[in-house]
């Protein structure tokens, strides 16, 4: 996933010269090319997640579309208030990029796990999160935010996810994209890396995967969910304030409402330390 | 479309121009009834220096690309850039008196929304990081403009000021100034009773900066130092402004009630007549 965002980048960036990448003294042997290539769009802020993200609002301001790239939280809680006030409520193109999203990053422990990161950004009123599931729905992704720009949140997962789509998917701000078909009108509904957990517990249910959603994209749920029976929700996230929680609250108050299912990590799995597939199963979210 | 080269405003006097934004700052607090007028009033001959002098900007066309971009950090002393822009052009006058009120454009921090405005603060620590963005941008593609970043002396208390101090200095900034409006007063006590910021001087030096000092209530010393940018090849500048919270009204400087107090029609009308005063006015206030 993390490959497939740089290659894509870089590969956007040859035909749009506005196109910016700033890290945060983070991304060895992946950011690289992008830095010989554009080194006049390049800049590493060192260990300063703050003025990194200030510092990539101002340059968007003056017409680049800016992204900040680092490791779980520090591109997002770090400098909450800068994408706040900075990106968000000056509506501009700064796309945050969190790599390790969920609890990739395994033993690293806590401080590496981004499973609150849905929870801030989606109370930013302008922001859209692409939580991608595979590394096509990356590159689908970036395009659009590209396409699109404005304040956006990009959270990968790491190197060597599988590949579950045939073809580049279409996507946009909350349209289900089809990953799996089903045998009956009950359905699997993930974001994020949590897609190949989805497709594993799939159980004969269809698989759908939710890459970009907003504040504003809640309103397109009602009417996708009303097209399905049982809904099952599934993200590697804390449940509260996460994707499940979004599904809920943009069809509350309707029948749908009580056939969502929400699968979660549990909280537990913050004083735990393991590797990542370990930590997904104690938490919950595999089998 | 290719734009028509900036021209800029012909530059006027300074002090009849520094009265006015007191007097306009002075009559939207107490109208609003809203706080922060000893902040206002300690950046006003700065806003003087900077809209009627120094700055490279037009009423005409507040947006052309080629304008010096200016950034109030601390965006709670915004009556002066709002009197400021009201009072070169920009915005319409009456606009001030919609200050603080339901739906006016004019919030109580410096918003982005108002012309000639180029960034939304009123928390602290945030101007200097994203004006040092727009200096970057601007380095990097060979833009002539300058930024202007204006910060308090209490929100260097702020980590972020200090990582962009960093930032600024290492990409050799020479296209970015920094006026640090040094009352010593911030919202409780004294700078050096809550966390010191001395030796001030040298810290910046010491961070690469090229540092000057000047009365910044003295315009003369102010169009000086910020006319005769870029002081040093590959360094930004810290103009380090010492001045006065509450500056020209005799019973609101260096008090820090006047952080938070709003005049009375009584205490505004001796405010007005103090202003008026200092060195003769040849443009009366109008007390509307």
């Amino acid at each position: 996933m993390r490959n497939a965002f740089i290659e894509e980048l870089t590969a956007l960036a040859e035909t749009r010269d506005n196109i910016a990448l700033i890290v945060g003294d983070l991304g060895y042997s992946v950011i690289e090319e992008f830095a010989d290539r554009f080194p006049d769009r390049f800049v590493n802020a060192g260990v300063a997640e703050q003025n990194m993200t200030g510092l990539a609002a101002g340059m968007a301001s003056e017409g680049y579309h800016v992204f900040t790239y680092s490791i779980a939280n520090f591109p997002t809680f770090r400098c909450a208030e800068q994408i706040r006030n900075d990106v968000d409520h000056h509506r501009l193109p700064v796309t945050v990029v969190a790599v390790g999203g969920g609890v990739a990053y395994g033993a690293l422990g806590y401080s590496h796990h981004a499973v609150q990161d849905y929870a801030l950004m989606r109370a930013m009123p302008n922001m859209v999160i692409a939580a991608p599931g595979d590394p096509l729905e990356t590159r689908a992704c970036l395009r659009w935010l590209v396409d699109n720009p404005g304040p956006s949140y990009l959270r990968l997962g790491k190197a060597g996810e599988p590949r579950f789509h045939e073809s580049l998917p279409e996507v946009a701000p909350g349209r289900w994209v089809p990953v799996r078909e089903g045998t009956s009108d009950a359905i699997m509904l993930s974001t994020g890396a949590a897609l190949g957990a989805a497709i594993a517990r799939a159980e004969g249910r269809a698989v759908w995967s939710l890459p970009l959603w907003s504040m504003a994209a809640k309103s397109d749920q009602p009417a996708q969910l009303a097209r399905h029976g049982r809904i099952t929700t599934l993200e590697d996230h804390l449940a509260d304030g996460g994707f499940g929680s979004w599904l809920t609250e943009a069809v509350a108050g309707t029948p749908a409402a009580a056939r969502i299912e929400p699968i979660a990590l549990s909280p537990e799995i913050c004083d735990l330390v393991a590797a990542q597939p370990t930590l997904n199963r104690l938490g919950g979210l595999t089998l | 479309m290719i734009e028509a080269p900036l021209v800029a405003a012909e530059p006027q006097d300074t002090h009849p121009l520094a009265r006015r934004i007191r007097g306009q700052a002075l009559r939207m607090v107490t109208r609003a009834k809203a706080s922060h007028i000893g902040s206002a009033l300690s950046i006003a001959d700065i806003m003087a220096v900077l809209y009627g002098r120094a700055l490279r900007v037009s009423p005409a066309a507040p947006d052309h690309p080629e304008r010096d971009r200016f950034i109030l950090s601390k965006g709670h002393a915004c009556v002066a850039v709002y009197a400021a822009l009201g009072e070169t052009g920009f915005i319409d006058r009456a606009l001030l008196e919609t200050y603080g009120t339901d739906g006016s454009m004019l919030m109580a921090h410096i918003s982005h929304k108002v012309p000639g405005a180029e960034f939304s603060t009123g928390a602290l620590g945030h101007g200097l990081p994203f004006g040092t963005g727009k200096a970057l941008a601007a380095k990097r593609r060979g833009h002539v403009w300058r930024t202007v970043v204006l910060t308090s002396d209490g929100e260097w208390g702020e980590g972020s000021n200090w990582e962009a101090a960093l930032f600024a200095a290492h990409h050799g900034l020479d296209n970015l100034v920094c006026i640090l409006d040094y009352n010593k007063l911030q919202s409780l006590k004294s700078v050096d009773e809550t966390l010191r910021l001395e030796p001030l001087h040298s810290k910046f030096e010491a961070f690469g900066w090229a540092v000057r000092e000047v009365d910044g209530h003295d315009h003369a010393a102010l169009i000086d130092a910020l006319e005769g940018a870029p002081w040093e090849p590959g360094r930004p500048m810290m103009l380090i402004a010492h001045t006065t919270k509450g500056k020209g009204v005799s019973f609101m400087e260096n008090r820090v009630e006047w952080h938070y107090r709003n005049p009375t029609p009584e205490l505004l009308e001796q405010a007005l007549t103090e202003i008026e005063g200092e060195n003769g006015c040849e443009t009366p206030l109008s007390r509307s």
